[in-house]
């Protein structure tokens, strides 16, 4: 049978993959794709605990509205991530992040 | 039969997930990310989320990598050109990583809790009607703050891709 370890211990993978992702990668959109991975990981545990804690009879599902809410932020935080790229590539031509170095301290 | 497809498509997620991480070309990352979400709503499925799972497609695997897809095609981008790897770089993100699975897996295994069978739904299971009495009742302002959010973003981004910012 599947237990809650299972899917927290797939939950985890993923997120470390992602976070993996943001801390190796260099290009700032794959950047942005691996934190959207990140915010799906979290998904996945918060429905994970909301199936196994039952409450009257059916699942917790003030963890799916809030499941909901993250997806809807998570959307938000693309749109604007990436109209700051793409306005960042107007003036700089690039989405290295190594070569975004003039606020480096 | 549940067990099975929590196997195949858990290990496909994580499989397209490695993709989106070690692929060059930001094509490939994209839809390596596409699938990765759309396994990710077939293990939503298996924990009888449906609506949540609807949802993630739509949302997540339609429209954001849409304009993520937008968004390279719009800017060009090739494949990332081989750059000489920082090793301290490399190190410290494998260290990271790894000391976090290994306190995830000793977290897991240290209470029986998370060991427990899934419990069986007993109530009749209305999925989509039950997250809207939840939503419109217990998170009725925090569902219009996210409306408002929405907005605020919206004109945000209109005006970050205006040609000249004043």
């Amino acid at each position: 049978m599947i237990t809650l370890s299972h899917y927290l211990m797939a939950s985890g993978l993923l997120f470390s993959l992602g976070l993996a992702g943001v801390m190796l990668r260099r290009n700032i959109i794959i950047i942005l794709m691996c934190l959207e991975m990140m915010l799906s990981a979290v998904n996945l545990s918060i429905v994970a605990f909301s199936r196994y804690s039952i409450v009257h009879g059916h699942q917790n599902y003030d963890a799916q509205v809030l499941v909901f809410f993250i997806i809807t932020v998570a959307a938000a935080e693309i749109a604007v991530g990436l109209a700051i790229i793409v306005a960042l590539f107007r003036s700089r031509q690039t989405t290295h992040s190594e070569d975004l170095n003039s606020m480096k301290f | 039969m549940q067990l099975t497809l929590f196997w195949i498509f858990s290990s496909l997620m994580i499989a397209f997930g490695l993709g989106v991480v070690t692929l060059r070309s930001p094509i490939s990352c994209a839809m390596c990310l596409v699938s990765s979400f759309i396994c990710l709503a077939a293990v939503f499925i298996t924990l009888d989320a449906f609506f949540i799972a609807i949802v993630q497609v739509l949302v997540a695997a339609g429209a954001v990598m849409v304009l993520f897809l937008f968004i390279i095609m719009l800017l060009n981008l090739q494949a990332e050109e081989c750059r000489r790897v920082k090793l301290g770089v490399m190190l410290g993100g494998s260290v990271v990583v790894l000391s976090f699975m290994v306190l995830l897996s000793e977290t897991l295994e240290s209470s029986p809790q998370f060991s427990k069978m899934m419990p069986p739904i007993t109530a009749s299971s209305q999925d989509v009607g039950m997250i809207g009495m939840t939503l419109f009742h217990s998170f009725n302002l925090p569902f219009q703050i996210v409306g408002v959010l929405l907005l605020v973003a919206t004109v945000g981004v209109v005006l970050l891709s205006r040609r000249t910012l004043r």
